[in-house]
């Protein structure tokens, strides 16, 4: 499992309604439905990730996140979770607005982009930064919307949306009370669990 | 090889006969007293019971799914590309049903079987079938047959809609409902087309009031003009041009060909044939003309105009589903004009809004309605990757 996913499962509750957006290969629902017996439906487009969601028992539902989650009712899961994806956004603030419409709270992972590494790529190399979690050359990326732990606490703060956590780990998924004293500085993946003020 | 030693094929297959004596009461009110269902089945029963499949065909189908008749039989049954040892619908892993339709012309109870009553055929009195209708009959099948829970109700098209019925109706009786290129109920288009085929086939002077077979004939072209007319919705702009536009000859430059090859390289100035598609849309009717019977044509369409499962929920369909619990995938067809990926989506939105496990591709194809017959690898291996977690999980590793 990767390191934001080990964290996020102690977030979701045992028998509670998930869904998940951009829920890749479908490790974490398959997880979910095994460990906490949760009601599970994620959202993918890439046809292989599909595919090995069907093959682990994974409601999977092909839909782009760019197009909107209309489709979705008010409140109808209990938790939304968009891991490492919201980055690839077209629209990530209106995409979070909607995670907190259609779920009662909402957990959001995203490489920070205010990681002393990234700076120090831009800061002495001159180049855009490429790591472990984010190892796309610029031209090449899918990651359009770069944030980091601050930008996305403004975000949250001018959209009413509160931070029930906050946590960040490095790649090795390793907290520690040097990263929790400068999240933004250290953290290489920012995890919030949100919901809506 | 023999057909009977084709490892990637069921082989040789015989059809079952079924008769019911109990009255089958119909969505119309009326009853039929007795009938017969013709059924064929592939891959072993397991010893629990729980590998059962029921496969559910579409307008023009019957029980003949997979394999072969006979040595000299030139086509396999009509899903074949999906249901044999290894492929998809695995019959190493499912004991596969299917059955020939109430009202078909396949061998199961029909207009062209004898009425009791009259000694005649049933011709055009036998009653209007809805798609409830087969769904009840296959219960009673289902129950002959000793399965109490059917692994999964998988249907494409008008079949997509029989396996939604099951899921509404039967909830308690199946595991998985696999439907796909299906819609929740006929769009006016949908239901125009169909009237142009009823018209075409009504208006034949050998039509004889649906009598025909008293009269040692049956209105061939206009079963024929049914079928051209069915056969272009079935197939997308982009199939036919992939079909019709390879060679390009005569009159027309490669750019402006538009899938529209000249049948002889010369136009004939004329109303014979010119284009090739012309050519093989007359043979695709004359083919399905031999073979298939107008009033089961015409009770077919029916069947497919009068599916709407909301209509007993004030038009609420997630109502519709709201005891099912099975769960579903769902799949469509990028260019499918007939029931396009929109209506499949409609579907899975109100599953959702019902609260139902839901699984929904969109497959990239050219080829129409008709993708859900061929063997276009994204769908196939979806398909199996679903059907094989449904065996691990309902009948354990062990085959």
């Amino acid at each position: 499992m990767r390191p934001d996913q080990e964290i996020i499962q102690h977030w979701i509750e045992p028998g509670s309604r998930v869904l998940d957006l951009g829920c890749g290969d479908g490790a974490l629902l398959a997880y979910l439905q095994r460990e906490k017996g949760v009601h599970a439906v994620g959202l993918e487009i890439d046809p292989s990730n599909i595919e090995r969601c069907l093959a682990a028992g994974v409601a999977v539902i092909e839909q782009n996140l760019n197009q909107g989650l209309s489709n979705f009712e008010t409140g109808s899961f209990d938790t939304v979770l968009l891991a490492q994806t919201l980055q690839a956004l077209d629209n990530p603030a209106e995409l979070v607005q909607e995670m907190l419409r259609i779920g009662k709270k909402g957990i959001v992972t995203f490489p920070n982009f205010g990681n002393w590494r990234s700076r120090l790529d831009l800061l002495l190399r001159g180049r855009m930064p490429v790591s472990e979690f984010m190892p796309h050359q610029w031209y090449d990326t899918p990651n359009i919307h770069f944030c980091t732990v601050r930008d996305f606490d403004v975000l949250c703060r001018d959209g009413n949306i509160d931070v029930l956590a906050r946590t960040v780990v490095n790649s090795r998924h390793e907290g520690s009370w040097a990263m929790k004293a400068w999240p933004n500085f250290l953290g290489e993946v920012a995890i919030y669990h949100l919901t809506r003020h | 090889m023999t057909k009977q030693n084709d490892q990637n094929s069921v082989g040789l297959v015989e059809p079952q006969r079924y008769r019911f004596d109990e009255p089958l009461i119909l969505r119309s009110g009326k009853a039929l007293p007795a009938y017969e269902l013709v059924v064929e089945t592939y891959g072993e029963l397991n010893a629990d019971r729980s590998n059962a499949v029921l496969i559910c065909h579409a307008l023009s189908g019957d029980h003949h799914a997979a394999g072969y008749h006979s040595e000299d039989d030139r086509k396999p049954g009509w899903w074949d590309t999906c249901i044999g040892p290894g492929k998809a619908i695995d019959t190493d892993l499912f004991h596969v049903v299917c059955l020939n339709n109430l009202g078909g012309c396949g061998g199961s109870t029909g207009p062209v079987s004898i009425n009791p009553d009259t000694g005649k055929h049933y011709g055009p009195d036998f009653p209007i079938i809805t798609v409830r209708d087969w769904v009840n009959s296959q219960v009673r099948l289902m129950d002959r047959l000793g399965i109490e829970k059917w692994a999964a109700v998988i249907g494409g098209s008008l079949g997509g809609m029989q396996v939604l019925r099951w899921a509404i109706s039967y909830p308690e009786r199946l595991h998985h409902a696999v439907a796909i290129a299906a819609a929740p109920k006929l769009s006016a288009q949908n239901i125009a087309f169909n009237e142009v085929a009823r018209q075409s086939i009504t208006n034949d002077p050998d039509f004889h009031d649906g009598h025909y077979l008293e009269h040692g004939v049956h209105p061939k072209h206009g079963l024929m003009l049914a079928r051209m007319v069915g056969h272009i919705t079935y197939l997308s702009d982009s199939a036919m041009r992939a079909k019709f536009g390879k060679a390009v000859e005569g009159l027309q430059g490669q750019q402006g060909n538009f899938g529209r090859d000249l049948r002889t390289g010369s136009l004939s100035f004329g109303f014979n044939v010119d284009f090739e598609v012309e050519s093989y849309l007359r043979y695709q009717g004359e083919q399905f003309s031999e073979k298939f019977d107008a009033n089961t044509y015409l009770l077919m369409t029916k069947a497919l105009d009068y599916f709407d499962p909301s209509v007993d929920y004030e038009g609420d369909l997630s109502r519709a589903f709201a005891k099912s619990d099975c769960k579903f995938l769902l799949v469509s067809f990028s260019t499918d004009w007939r029931f396009p990926p929109d209506r499949s989506r409609e579907l899975v939105d109100q599953l959702l809004r019902a609260g139902k496990q839901v699984s929904y591709l969109e497959i990239e194809a050219d080829q129409g309605h008709d993708a859900f017959l061929l063997p276009i690898p994204r769908y196939v291996n979806a398909l199996s990757a679903y059907l094989g977690n449904a065996h691990r999980e309902l009948c354990g590793d062990a085959t």
